[in-house]
């Protein structure tokens, strides 16, 4: 009796940090439903007219673009990803070379490198290619973001391969595609698929490299936000229905795969 | 042979990421603003000279490591109580963990703008509007602004990355340990905190590589302002780079953060590579 009151205070408990965690992702959504006059008042408003008019304005101002850029960029980057990390980890893994170890964490120290570090060179080489403001200028940049982190993911599912049922395969003469298919794509698949959704979020929400490197032509949405601010007055209500449409996204993805985040953020060390 | 399905990516990776870097060694022994054309005499090591004796780097620095620190302990702090809540059953666990990861996985400029216009600002906000008062919080407290910002987003990765660390405990232990009479503190500090201690460092390490890098929040909520009051590294190298064009001083800044970097990482790879042997052995 008494412990099962105490659980649902600890429940209660967790029930009201959730809620207040939340409730600025809340505020957003709401706000984003209401006229700016409504949006822009002390006390806040709670109970209003829901309108769509934030959203069309936000689509008339042309978001579309933006937002397609950014699913090209994420969406190519993330499958360059996949291509070149999935054999990476597989040699880092399944079939070790020597030397793997160093492989593998010369991968995770250009990760820790900071990106403002090496930028300039890029900016640079990038400028002198004509290659400004081209959506893939950042595929590529995005998939060199995310290697690491795909490799060390991609290496830790892989490693969830028993290694009996890849002999015995072996022994039947089973070939290394045959085993590939019948055996490893099977059991990583899942692995892959949170792979592909975390270097999609990631790439989707990228900043620095976005707002440096592109201008007109290949400005993905996080551009399309920052733009958007500096030219308006009244804007709140605008403001946060551009950004729920931007995050829609990578709420769903992350929400999908919540499971899977925790491996994909510790680059596998935590499962 | 073996190393075939490994080299296009290491390829790649060394293409993308170590050859800019050398460059920039190169870049950052010249006298190079791109706003003078023409020569680009080479220098030695005068920008660093500059760069180390320019009281901005050094309060970008400052900053760097109180906005990193800042927002990595608090979120530490707030994603481990987080963690123990979830920690146990309770109705609604999985809705209530879903609310928790949300701020995570909000776009960072778009939570950056969130904050700063719909609940810090002074006559609209959320926060002025349930609690009164007409603080300007943005530039009274740039800083605490920028590191709650930061500690919203990223307590649920510590979190997620704490709640695996409590789910991994034995629960046999630890009904051991109730048996023989311990109580919950007890158990809490000497068996579950011990524990977590690895997850705690690394959650502390990759929150600390992440949060290095921070642009997003204070290009967009403080502008390094007021004064240089949140000017952190990324911020300053990128002023310097597109707003002063100081190529050859930006580049000597960058490698002064790397090799800052190089030493946090070393202890970075300690961790990581400790928990590898932890799976291994498993």
């Amino acid at each position: 009796m008494r412990a099962r009151l105490q659980n649902s205070i600890w429940g209660v408990a967790a029930w009201i940090a959730g809620i207040i965690f939340v409730f600025p992702v809340i505020w957003m959504v709401l706000t984003s439903f209401k006229q700016e006059n409504v949006a822009a008042t002390n006390p806040p408003s709670w109970f209003f007219a829901p309108t769509l008019a934030q959203y069309t304005q936000v689509f008339d101002r042309n978001i579309t673009p933006f937002l397609l850029n950014s699913l090209m960029a994420s969406i190519f980057s993330t499958i360059l990803v996949v291509l070149l990390a999935t054999p990476a980890a597989y040699a880092l893994s399944l079939r070790p070379v020597a030397k793997w170890s160093d492989s593998l964490f010369f991968f995770i120290t250009t990760k820790m490198m900071p990106a403002v570090a090496a930028f300039l060179p890029v900016y640079l080489l990038v400028k002198h290619l004509g290659m400004l403001d081209n959506v893939w200028t950042m595929v590529i940049l995005y998939t060199s973001m995310n290697l690491p982190l795909a490799v060390w993911m991609m290496r830790s599912f892989l490693l969830e391969v028993p290694r009996e049922v890849l002999e015995a395969g072996e022994v039947d003469g089973a070939g290394l595609i045959t085993s590939i298919r019948k055996i490893i794509l099977p059991i990583v698949s899942p692995g892959l698929a949170a792979t592909a959704l975390i270097c999609f979020i990631f790439a989707w929400n990228e900043f620095f490299l976005a707002v440096n490197l592109t201008a007109t032509n290949a400005s993905t949405s996080p551009i399309f936000l920052v733009g958007f601010i500096s030219s308006e007055g009244a804007f709140l209500a605008r403001l946060c229905a551009a950004a729920t449409i931007v995050s829609l996204p990578v709420l769903i993805a992350g929400w999908v795969a919540q499971n899977k985040l925790v491996r994909g953020l510790s680059m596998g060390a935590v499962k | 042979m073996r190393r075939a399905p490994l080299l296009p990516a290491l390829i790649f990776a060394i293409i993308i990421t170590q050859v800019p870097f050398l460059y920039t060694l190169y870049l950052s022994t010249l006298s190079w603003n791109a706003l003078r054309p023409g020569d680009k005499p080479f220098v030695w090591f005068d920008n660093y000279i500059t760069v180390l004796s320019d009281s901005r780097l050094r309060s970008a620095l400052v900053n760097t490591v109180v906005l990193t620190a800042g927002a990595v302990i608090f979120s530490l702090i707030l994603g481990l109580l987080f963690a123990v809540l979830l920690d146990r059953k309770f109705l609604g666990r999985g809705i209530v963990r879903t609310m928790l990861i949300t701020p995570f996985l909000v776009m960072p400029i778009a939570a950056a703008l969130l904050w700063k216009h719909a609940l810090f600002n002074p006559t609209y906000g959320l926060i002025n509007g349930l609690f009164g008062g007409s603080t300007d919080w943005v530039s009274s407290y740039p800083k605490a602004a920028v590191i709650t910002t930061l500690v919203w987003q990223w307590t649920p990765f510590m979190m997620l990355i704490l709640l695996a660390g409590l789910q991994s405990q034995s629960h046999e232990v630890l009904e051991a340990a109730k048996v023989d009479g311990a109580n919950a503190w007890q158990i809490f500090t000497k068996m579950t905190l011990p524990h977590l201690r690895q997850y705690l460092e690394l959650g502390a390490l990759l929150g600390s590589i992440y949060l290095v890098n921070t642009f997003d929040a204070v290009f967009s909520i403080t502008q390094g302002g007021p004064g240089t009051a949140t000017t952190n590294l990324p911020y300053e190298i990128y002023l310097t780079m597109f707003r002063k064009f100081e190529y050859g001083e930006a580049s000597a800044a960058g490698v002064i953060v790397v090799f800052l970097t190089i030493i946090v990482a070393t202890f970075a790879l300690r961790v990581i590579s400790g928990l590898f042997k932890v799976e291994e052995n498993r």
